[in-house]
């Protein structure tokens, strides 16, 4: 083992069934660096993340770990806390009904007896050494996700953790609350601790992180120091070829293109979950809403879609005046949703990838009209091929998919309905680069076949790459549209933050 | 190579019936005829015998198994739908039963409850049972869907009310009829020698495999089981699919009903069914369901039932006395349970892969 590593990982693999999620990789962790552990969806990042926390027990190879003689064998997430190695997951894995403290002492020592008082004063030290907002007896319900976040830092750091595993830590916060984080991260890394950063935010990655580690299908591509890997040459490791120019998806400037007749207008349509606001779509169109998070971007295309409680408003399809109060009506004018999140309001978990491709083109056929096993089956092959979802059968679960092809299982789900107008919310979010592409290219393919397209995204270079008009949300309010000239990094920029515009 | 090769599919076929959800009940089964193969071939034996009217019928242990499951088999049908779709179940079955059997008999009974003649048709009592059962389902139902009420809790309600009213409805007094027809769907119709509870059951498994196949029922329940979210983005009504499964709980109930009482032409409203939703549940875990709700195999469930009856005749056929039986059958159910928990069943697959692969290897060798 090298002088100033805390962590290393020689030669693991891992297989599932006939798959190899992993073969013979090496990792290094020093000590004070972080690291990110890189790669598109389904490259064994987690698998490798999982093995090395108990959850998964490899098929060879050894682990050793600063301080231990030996190759150390980590058979349980409790083993691998016991040697120092703590993991905060993409969701809290906390329990919101309980105090901040609670939630960073529960199950530790062996201590029959909890001294509350000892407790909440040990908690409070910890929050103010890490300047954590939070106050030690507040129901960690009550606080910010990304001050969860935190707790569940502190937690892991005040277990005295060498190696500190931050997976997707990113993927809810905004701005703000990812630069407390960061800074929280320096701090720890100061300290001598070394974090293992999962993240598909590159802008992340070259901010914070000393040394990149990038796999791709399972193997091991290559350690990188940060200053000698350039963006575009990470990218093209990960995707293992040469990436062509990302910034020329959008064929020609979308304000220039004659638009269609309005095919979706809203005139201050509400729900119990968003207020009032004036929306409009045109045939062929691709628009956005752009916001922080919590601006209610998600709340006003679920408003649109039926998915809340509609409360007033008047909303007009092709000129007509309707009503859509559920997403079943809105599907009967040819709208689809793609909901934010995936995991609570999109994926069917236990079901086949084949039954959830053909979900929604299932509830339009209606209750007496099943689609035959064999049109299913045609349907799912049809659509696993067309957007090349990695699944072993149709029949596989969709839960053991990766993210990225299980947002492709609901997108497909989606075309299969042939929708005249498609609500896109955060579909790249927690995916790689490359699907990501292939995502925005295939949004303007539909608005190319006459087809609108509703785009949301956190990243704006990506919202400007595909939509020609962006309506801007800052705290339940709708607060400017921008288009044609306008649509640059910056005007949008100080829009969201209400500087200028 | 080529054996190996052999052996290999081989090996890939049995490790993956291992993991199928059928398997676990099918392999209960199969233990059990095993047991009685060796315990006592004559088992089996499937005799012609004259019944108490002097019909020639079928006699055997198997006919009783298949004749006496049939009223757990049709509520195994029911449980799952609930089951899948709300993640609970529906604990007043067996109260529910006796009120649908109340209600036949005093839609034949009328005020009297020893009738000459039966005051109405039986298909019209029947239907009458049919409509008050799923109105009690649609009852437990509401307080599923509507209002959000923990299943076990919902019917918790009617399970300890269910029996009162049963009594109730035919003013505590026990009706009998003595039409030998009415008997009919509960034991034999003169000339046909197998008991007309087998054929009851068998149609209700062919209307629900039809309803499986026809409607979309099946993923429906699932998918709303499994991610109620979801389901309702996609355009599913949750709340509507859970009454619904409630319903047909419901109409599975007045069927199974009406067996009990056809069996004996009357009742006995606190022994009646009495913990047959026990075993309902038992049947719906034993084909593999997951209690939890989401996907489930209703042939799997079915075959559960007859898996419990089997067991319970297997008992009874060796003398266990009726008041031991359930501690006997508890033992054997535990065994059931744990083998077929998913845990244990990926250790056994897992477990069955290596033998196979290093007898494999060593052959090879």
């Amino acid at each position: 083992m090298q002088k100033d590593s805390v962590l290393e990982m020689r030669g693991i693999s891992k297989s599932f069934y006939s798959v190899k999620a992993l073969q013979n990789v090496d990792f290094t962790l020093r000590e004070g660096e972080i690291h990110a552990l890189m790669g598109e969806n389904g490259a064994g990042k987690s698998t490798l993340i999982k093995v090395l926390t108990g959850v998964y027990e490899k098929d060879e190879g050894e682990v050793y770990l600063k301080g231990v003689e030996g190759a150390v064998h980590i058979k349980s997430p409790e083993d691998a806390q016991n040697l120092g190695i703590s993991t905060v997951y993409q969701e809290i894995t906390l329990c919101p009904n309980l105090t901040v403290a609670e939630n960073m002492y529960i199950g530790r020592g062996k201590a029959k007896i909890t001294r509350w008082r000892k407790m909440n004063s040990d908690a409070t030290r910890i929050l103010e050494s890490l300047q954590i907002p939070a106050k030690a007896d507040q129901q960690l319900g009550t606080c910010s996700i990304a001050v969860q976040q935190m707790v569940a830092i502190a937690r892991a750091v005040d277990m005295d953790c060498k190696v500190l595993i931050l997976d997707e830590p990113t993927s809810s916060l905004d701005e703000n609350e990812v630069a407390k984080l960061f800074k929280l991260m320096l701090d720890l890394k100061s300290r001598g601790v070394g974090i293992i950063f999962v993240t598909h935010f590159l802008d992340q990655v070259y901010e914070v992180c000393d040394r990149i580690t990038v796999l791709r299908d399972g193997k091991l591509v290559g350690e990188y120091a940060i200053e000698n890997l350039p963006r575009v040459e990470l990218v093209s490791k990960m995707l293992g070829k040469e990436l062509d120019d990302l910034s020329e998806i959008k064929s020609s400037d979308g304000s220039d293109e004659v638009l269609g007749e309005v095919i979706y207008k809203a005139d201050g349509l509400s729900s119990i979950a968003s207020n009032p606001f004036n929306f409009e779509i045109h045939k062929g169109e691709v628009n956005g809403f752009t916001g922080l998070l919590g601006s209610g971007r998600s709340e006003s295309v679920r408003a649109i879609f039926g998915a809340d409680k509609v409360t007033g408003g008047k909303v007009h399809i092709d000129g007509k005046d309707v009503h859509i109060s559920r997403p079943r009506e809105a599907m009967k004018y040819g709208i689809g949703y793609l909901p934010e999140d995936r995991k609570r309001d999109g994926i069917v978990g236990d079901l086949s990838v084949r039954e959830n491709i053909i979900l929604a083109l299932q509830v339009m056929k209606g209750f007496f009209g099943p689609i035959s096993r064999a049109k299913a089956e045609e349907f799912a092959d049809k659509y696993i091929k067309l957007l090349e979802i990695k699944t072993e059968s149709p029949d596989t679960p969709i839960k053991s998919l990766s993210g990225g092809n299980q947002q492709k299982v609901i997108l497909a789900r989606w075309l299969l309905t042939n929708p005249q107008y498609l609500i896109l919310d955060e579909p790249t979010r927690g995916i790689d680069i490359g699907t990501k592409i292939e995502i925005q290219k295939l949004v303007l393919d539909l608005a190319k076949e006459g087809k609108s397209v509703t785009f949301i995204s956190s990243e704006i270079d990506e919202m400007l790459r595909t939509c020609s008009k962006l309506y801007v949300m800052r705290d339940g309010k709708q607060v400017g549209e921008i288009s044609g000239e306008g649509l640059t990094q910056t005007n949008v920029m100080n829009t969201i933050a209400g500087g200028g515009n | 190579m080529k054996e190996i090769a052999n052996k290999k599919s081989g090996l890939k076929t049995a490790t993956q019936l291992m993991r199928k959800q059928i398997f676990i009940p099918i392999a209960a089964l199969l233990i059990l005829v095993l047991f009685n193969l060796i315990a006592d071939p004559s088992f089996f034996q499937i005799n012609y015998a004259k019944n108490s009217a002097g019909d020639p019928v079928l006699s055997g242990y198997l006919i009783t198994i298949l004749d006496n499951a049939s009223e757990l088999a049709i509520l195994a049908i029911g449980m799952t739908l609930v089951t899948a779709a709300s993640g609970g179940q529906d604990i007043s079955v067996g109260a529910a039963i006796a009120i649908s059997g109340s209600v036949v008999l005093r839609v034949l009974c009328g005020d009297n409850p020893r009738p000459e003649e039966m005051q109405a048709s039986i298909l019209t009592a029947f239907l009458v049972s049919c409509l008050v059962s799923m109105l009690f389902g649609a009852f437990n139902g509401t307080l599923v869907a509507y209002f959000n009420i923990q299943p076990m809790i919902a019917t918790l309600i009617l399970y300890t009310a269910g029996r009162s009213i049963a009594a109730w409805i035919n003013n505590n007094r026990l009706p009998i009829i003595s039409d030998p027809v009415f008997g009919y769907f509960g034991t034999f119709i003169p000339g046909i020698p197998i008991p007309t509870p087998i054929f009851i059951a068998a149609a209700c498994m062919i209307i629900i495999a039809l309803v499986l196949k026809f409607t979309t029922l099946g993923l429906y329940t699932q998918a709303v089981g499994i991610n109620p979210n979801s389901a309702k983005l996609n355009g599913i009504n949750p709340q509507l699919i859970k009454f619904i499964t409630y319903v047909i709980m419901g109409l599975c109930v007045a069927v199974a009903g009406f067996i009990k009482v056809t069996r004996f032409s009357t009742i006995n409203y606190s022994v009646v069914a009495a913990d047959i939703e026990m075993d309902a549940i038992l049947a719906v875990a034993l084909g593999g369901n997951a209690l939890s709700g989401g996907r489930f195999s209703m042939v799997s469930s079915i075959l559960g039932a007859y898996v419990i009856q089997f067991l319970t005749t297997t008992l009874f056929k060796f003398n266990v006395s009726s008041s031991a039986l359930p501690a006997y059958k508890a033992i054997v159910v535990i065994v059931l349970v744990i083998i077929s928990a998913p845990t244990v069943r990926e250790k056994l697959s897992k477990f069955w892969k290596r033998i196979q692969t290093s007898r494999i290897r060593k052959e090879a060798a």
